[in-house]
């Protein structure tokens, strides 16, 4: 055995994937008998029966990864257990896998199926976690598998799913970059989505598949915007990110008027640059009065667009997360008008106080902001006050900032500051402190003098360091006004003698030769010293040795003729090529032979030239073309996979990319298309008009819904909803855009409203509207037509309110509406000929908004109608929901209500503010012998993603009179109660409503060919058959066809048998088809089959229908 | 984004591994073994290291380094929160976050892992959805665990990530109902020689605990909510809220957790509760040098002063003390030259007090720097700031829960300069 093992292991066979599998324990762990065992050990207990082995096993291998031990060899016997029922065992086999999967393909495969089985699961928490790992499985024979799974589960009803989904992404593309083009268009699907769980996800998938294609961005920009406060932190992050990018190329520069005054600024920093930054300067100052000018001429108006991002960013600074806060940080820094930046400054020094790696990071960034906006963090100076107990990098970092923020009024504080700071022990600090106040010294003219004497002074410590550093920043400051100054160059002269740092030996070298005309007698004597110690010196030094050299000889040969020619020989043996070059070149300069050229004579003009003085920069300045927070920034280096940050456009591209497909009226974005548009469709213009409860809110009252209710009991401060975050985020938003509103009320921002709530719902509105437009003259019927007109009328008159705008647009729309009339009125009589079949288009009210006349109107017209189609013989039977016999539900009984009793119907009737909404019609009636006054809903509680538009306020209610009141409820398509207050000026009563399944859908015509085909798809566990025995007197047809479609809202679809009868619909939030086919038999026994996506829906819906057909 | 982590304790070694994407070679630590070389002391080893094919992001935390991998761009805040997101759930589940537990419950801490990130980015990071995936080690279960083969997985699918309160779970019940809140202020202070203070501030957060049963929605308010300048907030509060009415109005989190921090305006004078006399010097020519320390009560607000302590980085070439305390006791540490003198309660009418000689080795020059002085202390029942939390309501639930709220002022950064 151990000789095996032995010989396995010289050949160096590891474990490969093609050997069988007891083949590997004596290769793997050879060496170590007992690892060997060990492994073997674990295969038995894997192998074995009983879960709590398997757990151990797992554990213990687990544990073996962990600590970067290799287990691969257990794959064969840890993938079979990867369909085990224990979930930890499971959990711990799929960490296994993931980790070794890349290595042991062909065996990996064989888990594959589990993973597609999981995909299917009708659970959403195991249709993810599946998908979680079969994306992990790196590997590549499976990428179709993948993409297929990703394809799916990208349109899958849970949102949980879909994150899922978004994050497979990226891993997918790093598995097979070809796929880009596919996973393009998931990531673009995906990209609309509405929930704030999915948002963060497919931002880091765009991120990393295709942050170039920013185009993608546009529709949903808004809607990011809004959903951001309510995604997760991380999410935030990236979105933040991602939008600062795509900001800078859609909007035009805030700060364009102000560059004018920057340019102060700019000047005074080029007054100690050099000749050639000037001319650039220049060039940018041209081009910046340019731009100006350009300004000027079209005055600065900022983008909607850009003000939401701006207005949606800034709660985020007060976000716990220092991600969060330092991304709103760069956001603003980057994309906000100057006098807005300065609120993320308290946001990043309070990040200051948390750990120092987080410090370290903000103080780097804070450190680029304040080179361009300084008065920023002037307020905040003294909390980057360094303290003795902070890490040297983040004293640094802190100087730097000091640094930066001096400016003349509070260098004498930071002055002192620093002086504490130059006794500390930590050497580097006292080091990056001097030069810092040279900094400080070249920067403000006024201290020059008095950080000179206290750099002098500082010449005297007894630390080398200290003294070597105050050398060189001495020798920079000294360049400015050398004249001044011979004695303290005396002095430095003087430290040649002790000081041994070699930069700071050239310093003073270099120093003396510069300015050796102020001190005549001592620089001769200097060379003399350094000629001495020539060949022990640093390189650095030995160049300023020969440069010394070479400019005393130019200005003082006499004495110094000898000591040149001696360095310049040293030199040209030396080991250094740099210096042996320097030397042959100095001696061909300036020693004049007869071979010497021209140039020999511009020798003094080469070495004494006036040389500018030194700018001490800050490393930061510059460092804000990257963008700020990032890793690229800082490092100062661009990291892999960064994108830049493009420059602000010279135009604003167009900003319609952003609108959303929403409804006409609402896309407008001035008031006078809008008022075009209006003179287009009065139909549709004036049933706007109605639906709101509220004057004003012409859009409001659509987008705001359900949620305004919430938004209004949070205001009344009585909030006790248990489960109610959706619509606490949802309400939060909404008071953001009733702000928003209030502001200023343009179209455009109206529509950001619109697409984060309605945009389904508007969308279907708008095909609902086309449609409907060009046949209204077909099916509408007069009652409606005057109804209309007069509750229009009305309108205009109550609307003093409005702008006059709004009210011109109404006359137009009013004008534009009599010549359509006569139209109608002849029409109406080739009505009854026509086909009547399309549902859709027959809609008897464009407004549930409407006083009971209405409904009786539309309901006698409905059954006068149903009367005629009932002579028709097979096609067009019932094709219409008899509404005349609704069923009424007691909402609120007359004793609990003290006299006020409420019943409700469902209608039946679109909800015209929102399709996506049951209309729920609300007899009120008042049996007490008082009035009741301010009837209206309260504290809607609902579960999430319901929605309610409530009825306007009844204002009073006589004694003895009854009122009706029409309100819209999204149930979701789900049997859950809305529950309400109803409240009087006195009282308030907790009701609900709760919907039969059968109120949940709409009826929708289909012609027996369509009904066949999408019944087709709609097998197998969306179909649900039922074995029956009908009702004796439910044995007709007719008989049958009334009592279905008083169980549930649906449409007759014409048949060509007489044994079978059709209907269908569609779910009113979803649109799902709903199919319900009725086939007779002998004797009243009968099928009932409902075919229907949601299989929920199904199941209640032959559960209802079985019941009315059978009693 | 995150691509893998590296656990490495003081000495060098590293304990755990795990990896998100492709496996790294453990290699890779190398770059950071030297940087961590070259810079002596752990807490000055740059966070952000670039290594030619990789980027590497370390946190440093309860003697552990977290280092990440990162391969592409990423900001290095989002992965040094996550990285301290992580060593505070370790600390959460297993009380403590160090190199002896972490590879005792090694099984739990990489399911965590397997959790907190999916291929790189953060997947579930609130504590109660965690929790509620895998459930924290206690030691009945784990005796239960071993008897019976049950696992610390939870049986029950996370409906947490479901929901739009991910940071609550569902379905929790109590028997007693509670819910503490405490309000903990720091002094972050620089003084000078003088005793003039250069520099203070507060900082304050409220850390809260709460057991509820259901969903309770909690509303809290503030006598003096003006005093609060620059707050931050657990993601539970809504923002809406507090910039309208200043209250905080939240779902709260099961457990504990810290509900906000916020900044005392910098207008108000900060009240600085102690004062210090000290006199520290040494003399040129002999080797030694002497210390005084007297400490006094200034502004307490009538409360006593407890845990006072003072720490001092004595200068290199300081070899021993020979001190005498009034109060308390004192220890000198050689290798690292750290005096420490643990005084206890302060006493208005005995001032503590602290002198003696300092012995260095003759002939070494003496140091230009005074060591400064740190100080640390804790007064109970007091907000030096004066915010008060006016009321607690709840909304949602029938129950009356038992409620509470406690103060503390503690010394943060606090030094004086000598």
């Amino acid at each position: 055995m151990s000789t095996s093992s032995a010989f396995n292991d010289e050949k160096g066979g590891s474990s490969s994937v093609g050997e069988p599998e007891y083949g590997h324990d004596p290769a793997s762990g050879g060496i170590f008998s007992s690892d060997y065992k060990r492994h073997d050990d674990l295969k038995e207990m894997l192998d074995s029966n009983k879960d709590s082995l398997k757990l151990e096993a797992m554990k213990r291998i687990v544990a073996m990864i962990a600590r970067g031990k290799n287990a691969s060899d257990l794959f064969p016997a840890v993938v079979k257990n990867v369909a085990c029922k224990n979930i930890e065992v499971k959990k711990l086999v799929y960490v296994y896998l993931v980790r070794y999967a890349e290595e042991q393909q062909d065996l990996a495969l064989l888990s594959i199926s589990t993973f597609q089985r999981g995909l299917k699961d009708p659970n959403q928490l195991i249709r993810a976690s599946a998908l979680r790992v079969l994306s992990s499985i790196r590997v590549t024979i499976i990428v179709p598998i993948m993409m297929l799974a990703i394809k799916e589960a990208a349109s899958d009803m849970s949102p949980y799913v879909r994150k899922t989904a978004a994050h497979a992404i990226p891993k997918l593309y790093s598995l097979d970059p070809e796929q880009k083009d596919q996973l393009i268009e998931v990531i673009e699907k995906l990209l609309a989505d509405k929930t704030t769980l999915v948002a963060g996800s497919v931002v880091m998938a765009f991120e990393e598949v295709c942050p170039e294609r920013i185009d993608l961005i546009h529709k949903n920009y808004r809607k990011l915007c809004n959903l951001l406060i309510d995604v997760e932190e991380w999410g935030q992050v990236v979105i933040i990110n991602m939008l600062t990018r795509y900001a800078r190329t859609q909007f035009l520069n805030p700060n364009i008027n102000e560059s004018l005054l920057e340019e102060g600024g700019v000047g005074e920093k080029t007054f100690y640059g050099s000749d050639e930054d000037e001319d650039e300067d220049e060039d940018e100052k041209e081009k910046k009065a340019e731009a100006a000018a350009l300004a000027k001429r079209k005055p600065y108006v900022m983008d909607p667009d850009h003000r939401l991002l701006l207005r949606n960013t800034k709660p985020l600074l007060q976000s716990r997360n220092a991600a969060v806060v330092m991304a709103v940080a760069q956001l603003y820094f980057h994309l906000a008008p100057k006098a807005e930046v300065g609120v993320i400054a308290k946001a990043l020094v309070r990040l200051l106080r948390s750990h120092s790696e987080v410090q370290y990071v903000v103080l780097q960034n804070v450190a680029t902001m304040t080179i361009k906006r300084r008065g920023m963090f002037e307020p905040y100076l003294k909390s980057f006050y360094i303290r003795s107990t902070d890490p040297t990098q983040i004293k640094v970092l802190k100087l730097e900032v000091l640094t930066n923020l001096a400016n003349e009024t509070n260098i004498s504080t930071i002055l002192r500051e620093f002086q504490t700071y130059i006794k500390s022990m930590d050497k580097d600090f006292v080091a990056a402190t001097i030069q810092a106040i040279g900094r400080c010294a070249t920067n403000i003219g006024e201290v020059r003098d008095t950080c000179l004497n206290g750099l002098v002074q500082l010449l005297s410590n007894r630390d080398e360091l200290v003294v070597a550093e105050s050398v060189v920043v001495i020798k920079k400051l000294l360049q400015m006004q050398p004249e001044k100054h011979s004695d303290i160059i005396k002095h430095m002269a003087k430290l040649t003698d002790n000081i041994q740092v070699p930069m700071a030996r050239a310093s003073i070298l270099w120093l003396i030769g510069e300015y050796c005309e102020h001190v005549p007698k001592i620089a001769p004597d200097v060379l003399r010293k350094m000629a001495k110690s020539f060949t022990n010196e640093e390189d650095i030094v030995k160049l300023q040795i020969i440069n010394l050299a070479a400019k005393l000889y130019l200005t003082n040969s006499k004495q110094t003729k000898l000591l040149t020619q001696y360095v310049l020989n040293l030199a040209k043996y030396d080991q250094n090529y740099d210096i042996r070059d320097r030397a042959r070149f100095i001696r061909q300069l300036i020693v004049p032979t007869e071979k010497s050229g021209a140039l020999s004579k511009y020798a003094k003009k080469l070495f004494l030239a006036l040389k500018p003085a030194p700018v001490l920069e800050s490393p930061f300045k510059d460092r804000d073309h990257f963008q700020l927070g990032s890793l690229s920034h800082l490092l100062n280096a661009k990291a892999g996979g960064y994108q830049e940050l493009p420059d602000w456009p010279e135009a604003a591209p167009d900003p319609s990319v952003r609108n959303v497909e929403v409804p006409e009226w609402t896309k407008c974005s001035s008031r006078e298309k809008r008022k075009e548009k209006k003179v287009e469709k009065p139909f549709y213009s004036d049933s706007e008009g109605e639906s709101g409860p509220t004057e004003s809110a012409d859009s409001e009252s659509d987008s705001a819904s359900g949620s305004e209710s919430a938004s209004g009991s949070e205001e009344s401060g009585s909030r006790s909803e248990s489960e109610e975050s959706e619509e606490a985020s949802e309400s939060e938003e909404e008071e953001e855009e009733e702000e928003e509103k209030k502001k200023k009320k343009q179209k455009e921002v109206k529509k950001t409203v619109q697409e984060s709530e309605s945009e389904q719902s508007s969308e279907e509105d708008r095909k609902h509207e086309r449609k409907s437009k060009p046949r209204k003259s077909d099916t509408e019927s007069e009652s409606d037509e005057d109804e209309e007109s007069e509750s229009e009328s009305s309108q205009s008159e109550s609307e003093d309110s409005e702008s006059e705008a709004e009210v011109k647009k109404k006359k137009k729309a009013s004008e534009a509406k009599p010549p359509s009339k006569p139209v109608k009125k002849e029409s109406k009589k080739e009505k009854k000929e026509m086909s009547l079949l399309d549902l859709d288009d027959f809609e008897p009210s464009p407004s549930p908004q409407v006083t009971p006349v209405n409904t009786f109107l539309s309901n006698s017209l409905v059954t006068d109608l149903e009367g005629l189609s009932l002579s028709d013989s097979v096609l067009a039977p019932a094709t219409i929901a008899p509404s005349s016999a609704l069923k009424s539900y007691e909402l609120l009984h007359r004793i609990t209500g003290e006299g006020l009793s409420v019943e409700y119907c469902f209608s039946r009737q679109p909800f015209s503010p929102d399709a996506n909404m049951v209309a729920v019609q609300m007899q009120v009636t008042n049996n007490a012998t008082t009035d009741t006054k301010n009837l209206h809903i309260e504290d809607v509680k609902l579960q999430s993603g319901m929605r309610v538009k409530e009825f306007p306020e009844i204002e009073l209610l006589a004694a003895g009179e009854t009122a009706t009141a029409v309100m819209g409820i999204d149930f979701c398509d789900s049997t859950q109660a809305a529950n309400f207050q109803l409240c009087t000026h006195a009282r308030k009563f907790f009701v609900s409503i709760q919907p039969p399944v059968g109120e949940l859908m709409r009826p929708v015509f289909l012609t027996e060919n369509e009904f066949k085909k999408e019944q087709g798809q709609l097998m197998g566990m969306n179909e649900i058959t039922e074995k029956l025995t009908l009702d004796a007197k439910c044995r007709n047809e007719h008989a049958i066809v009334q009592r279905v479609t008083t169980a549930a809202n649906l449409s007759r679809v014409p048949c060509g048998s007489d044994k079978e009868c059709r209907f269908a619909g569609r779910t009113v939030t979803s649109s799902s088809l709903v199919l319900v086919t009725v086939a007779t038999k002998e004797e009243g026994a009968a099928q009932l089959t409902v075919n229907c996506e949601k299989m929920v829906i199904g199941t209640m819906l032959v559960k209802d229908i079985l019941l009315a057909l059978t009693q | 984004m995150i691509h893998s982590l590296f656990l490495i304790n003081h000495s060098g070694d590293i304990f755990l591994e795990k990896h998100w994407k492709s496996v790294i070679s453990r290699s890779v630590c190398d770059y950071f073994f030297e940087a961590k070389e070259k810079a002596v002391d752990p807490e000055n080893v740059p966070p952000v290291l670039q290594t030619p094919h990789h980027y590497l992001i370390t946190v440093y935390r309860g003697k552990l380094f977290f280092l990440s991998v990162i391969q592409t761009e990423v900001p290095p805040l989002f992965v040094i929160e996550f990285l301290h997101r992580v060593a505070d759930t370790f600390q959460d589940y297993f009380g403590e976050c160090s190199e002896g537990v972490i590879k005792d419950n090694v099984v739990t801490v990489y399911e965590l892992l397997e959790e907190m990130l999916d291929n790189g980015f953060p997947l579930a990071t609130e504590s109660n959805v965690l929790k509620e995936m895998i459930r924290p080690p206690t030691i009945l279960r784990s005796v239960v665990n071993t008897l019976t083969g049950g696992s610390n997985v939870g049986d029950m699918l996370p409906t947490g990530q479901l929901s739009n309160i991910p940071w609550r779970r569902a379905g929790v019940k109590y028997t007693n109902n509670e819910a503490y809140f405490d309000v903990i202020e720091e002094i972050d202070a620089i003084l000078d020689k003088s005793g003039t203070t250069v520099f203070a501030e507060i900082q304050g957060a409220i850390e809260a605990c709460v057991r509820l049963s259901g969903m309770p929605d909690l509303t809290l308010s503030f006598m003096n909510p003006r005093l609060l300048d620059d707050v931050s907030f657990h993601p539970c509060v809504r923002f809406k809220r507090w910039e309208s009415e200043r209250v905080l109005s939240f779902i709260p989190p099961d457990g504990n957790f810290t509900l906000m921090t916020y900044h005392v305006s910098s207008q108000n004078l900060v009240a600085i509760p102690v004062y210090v006399k000290q006199n520290i010097s040494f003399f040129e020519t002999g080797s030694c040098g002497r210390l005084e320390i007297t400490i006094g009560p200034k502004q307490t607000m009538g409360k006593t002063v407890e845990g006072l302590m003072v720490t001092i980085h004595m200068p290199k070439a300081v070899l021993s003390v020979n001190l005498t305390a009034t109060q308390g006791n004192y220890t000198y540490d050689l290798a690292t030259k750290v005096l420490v003198w643990d005084i206890g309660k302060l006493n208005p009418q005995k001032l503590p007090n602290l002198r003696g000689s300092l012995s260095m080795p003759s002939g070494v020059p003496k140091p230009e720097e005074n060591p400064s002085l740190n100080i640390d202390l804790k007064i109970q029942q007091l907000a030096i700031s004066g915010v008060k939390v006016s009321r607690l309501d709840m909304y949602g639930e029938k129950y009356k829960p038992f409620k509470g709220v406690k103060y503390v002022t503690k010394a943060g950064k606090f030094q004086v300069r000598t």
